[in-house]
């Protein structure tokens, strides 16, 4: 890693500069002097039930009003059940949250989108399904996955309550300007290899502190070629790394995800617009704090073996031996994953059983996600003995799927296809594991008790979930192929 | 918030390194709508165990927590600090944070103080040869005082000075309304708003 140089520093040299430093000033309310930080101004701030009740308490206390209601909008995601949504939430500190958060919007004027409604699902799907998310603006929210709006080329940052309730008092934030590190991802990614396993792969690369202080920016040949979905998966995993942030430069691909979409711009404000946008990508030359670069040619399937999301292998290795690791605390850390994962130094992945697959989560309950995964298993039986669930993002994927008949497919093959939501990445609703269930998930943390107290999860893409759901054990499409299947 | 100067009490050492914020407070004590009372969720999980640390008499009543480095990686929620708070920490010193936990630290009071690796080690032993020892913490020195030993940890020179003055990020930023007035007068016509509501294009 290079030296710490704040971003405004560096570009004043050359008149370069990054992506991340294009959208930082042109946001910039007040420059901070001597040790104070820059004031940022917000152009999106979304809101869901969990993080946002005791920001609204602090502003009823302190007698503030909601600046901008017309920058703000509310889904219900974290506590949503995924069965029986016209019922009452059984779980009564999950409907009081959802009441409470129904209450506030209704007091301040924020617009909801509430569970049976249309837009209603995961806050990081909605946004950019409505067209809200756009390059160039800065977007916040009470939830570290706000990453994934990085992919339009916006600067997206996870903030915490104390945050929530600044940026509804003041539209804005104060922040110390990051550094920036280029994630180049060269070549082209193999049949079977997803943007899940790009970011998994950095994240194994860097570890979970590599991205402290950082915006990444994912650029090359591979995230050139990939979908808005694809680009989403990875800037959502940001966070996964320390990053505050992971962006990639707009181009004609999120240009076309955005046109005509309720809220892009229209006529003579669309080709504003886009001019705008067209000013957004790194200059030629300018510099980046540190850089990594992957070769995306050797990447293959990748999954998680630990419980920090770090701790990843290629689904053709094993599980690596703690006796390996050189650092002590990776190695302490290493040992207790193994001890809590159940898991023995040396096992190959593709021997590990699992007794569930999630597809679901921020991450990965895209249309584009449930289609590929959709497409491997159609026309076979799920693996004796395993649950599979399949959580769309939002209601409006959900309905998109069903048209496809992507519904009928997973019904046809064993699986759950359940509402809209947050489900089982956090199993605060009744989506859990059991103590000792072993998942395959497409989600975005393994750590312990994340899915669910005492459950296992292995991080995996879409296919490999898929694929795993077929076989009973940790698989890729390629073992599909081997096994003559397709 | 209230000023912040110097803390003295028992520490805890916690020599486990990537502890995320979903160990600091599973995901299941979120739903609460308030913001103190969290005291019971802190470490959940792992208090089940009567060996953790934390459960161990001799760290009753501990105002500093000594931890590995990637402390409070992963989820922002703040009810991780507001946990830590509410159970009676004051400090906590780790060779690394996570960006969001760190930020949330400081608007809540809890001293998020950054050590080497090397001097983590020094505490964490000191402290389990004779439990329950007391530390003082002084953030006008930005130093970690135990018997004969001073170490020092960093820590950012702005939240450093709000918390010396117990100040409110708010009321700062509204000092600044007028020029946050302007900004907004100068914002392109084109950005999006959430309201009105609009349809997909398409549906005109």
């Amino acid at each position: 890693m290079t030296n710490v140089i704040p971003t405004s520093q560096r570009s004043s040299g050359t008149g370069l500069r990054t992506l991340a430093e294009k959208v930082w000033d042109k946001h910039l309310v007040t420059k901070g002097e001597d040790g104070t930080p820059d004031l940022i101004y917000i152009d999106l701030h979304l809101l869901h039930e969990v993080t946002s009740p005791q920001a609204f308490d602090g502003l009823r206390l302190a007698e503030r009003t909601l600046r901008r209601p017309d920058l703000t909008i509310a889904t219900e995601d974290h506590n949503t059940p995924t069965l029986d949504i016209d019922k009452p939430i059984a779980d009564l500190t999950s409907r009081t949250q959802i009441e409470t958060l129904r209450r506030n919007c209704a007091e301040y004027g924020v617009r909801l989108h509430s569970l049976g409604d249309i837009e209603q699902g995961i806050v990081h799907v909605v946004g950019p399904q409505l067209g809200l998310t756009q390059p160039g603006i800065t977007v916040v929210c009470g939830d570290s996955h706000t990453s994934t709006h990085g992919a339009f080329g916006a600067m997206a940052l996870g903030i915490g309550t104390s945050e929530v309730e600044h940026v509804m008092a003041t539209q804005t934030l104060p922040l110390n300007p990051f550094k920036t590190m280029a994630i180049t991802v060269n070549g082209t990614l193999r049949t079977g290899v997803t943007a899940k396993d790009i970011i998994l792969a950095v994240i194994a690369r860097i570890g979970t502190g590599g991205g402290a202080g950082y915006v990444l920016e994912y650029r090359g040949e591979a995230i050139r070629a990939l979908s808005m979905e694809g680009r989403m998966t990875i800037c959502n995993m940001s966070i996964e790394a320390g990053a505050r942030a992971g962006m990639v430069a707009p181009d004609q691909t999120t240009y076309d995800y955005l046109e005509g979409r309720a809220h892009a711009p229209r006529g003579a404000d669309w080709d504003a617009a886009v001019a705008y946008w067209q000013t957004l990508a790194t200059d030629e030359g300018a510099s980046y704090d540190a850089e990594v670069i992957i070769d995306a040619n050797k990447l293959e399937p990748f999954v998680t073996w630990g419980t920090n999301p770090g701790q990843g292998v290629s689904l053709s290795g094993s599980v690596p031996n703690p006796a390996d690791i050189v650092d002590a605390n990776e190695r302490s850390a290493a040992e207790r994953a193994l001890e809590y994962m159940d898991l023995e130094a040396g096992t190959p992945m593709k021997e590990i059983r699992v007794d569930t697959v999630f597809l679901g989560s921020c991450t990965n309950s895209r249309v584009e996600d449930l289609r590929a995964a959709a497409e491997i298993i159609k026309g076979k039986t799920i693996a004796a003995g395993l649950r599979m669930m399949v959580v769309p993002g939002s209601a409006r994927v959900r309905i998109e799927a069903e048209a496809e008949g992507l519904d009928q497919i997973f019904l046809d093959f064993g699986a759950e296809w359940r509402f809209a939501g947050c489900s089982m990445c956090l199993g605060m609703n009744p989506d859990q594991l059991e103590p000792g269930e072993r998942c395959a998930s497409t989600s975005n943390r393994n750590f312990e008790g994340r899915q669910g107290k005492g459950g296992r999860t292995h991080l995996v893409s879409p296919l490999v979930a898929a694929a795993t759901a077929i076989r009973g054990t940790l698989s890729s499409p390629w073992d599909l192929v081997q096994d003559g299947d397709q | 918030m209230q000023k912040f100067t110097t803390v003295t009490g028992v520490a805890v050492p916690l020599r486990r390194s990537n502890v995320d914020t979903d160990q600091i407070i599973p995901a299941v004590y979120l739903k609460r709508v308030t913001r103190t009372g969290f005291e019971d969720a802190l470490f959940a999980a792992w208090r089940q165990d009567p060996d953790f640390v934390i459960n161990k008499k001799e760290y009753q009543g501990a105002r500093v927590l000594i931890a590995g480095a990637d402390f409070g990686i992963g989820s922002s929620r703040e009810h991780a600090v507001w946990a830590l708070r509410d159970y009676g920490f004051d400090v906590v010193l780790s060779p690394r944070f996570g960006d969001i936990f760190r930020g949330n630290s400081g608007k809540q009071g809890l001293l998020a103080g950054q050590i080497s690796e090397a001097d983590a080690e020094t505490l964490w032993n000191l402290v389990e040869a004779d439990p329950g020892i007391e530390l003082t913490v002084d953030l006008v020195g930005k130093t970690v005082r135990v018997g004969d030993l001073t170490v020092n940890f960093e820590i950012d020179d702005y939240t450093r000075w709000r918390l010396l003055e117990g100040l409110d990020d708010i009321g700062l930023t509204l000092r600044d309304e007028a020029r946050i007035n302007e900004f907004e007068a100068t914002r392109e016509s084109w950005l999006p708003q959430t309201l009105p509501a609009r349809s997909p294009e398409s549906m005109y």
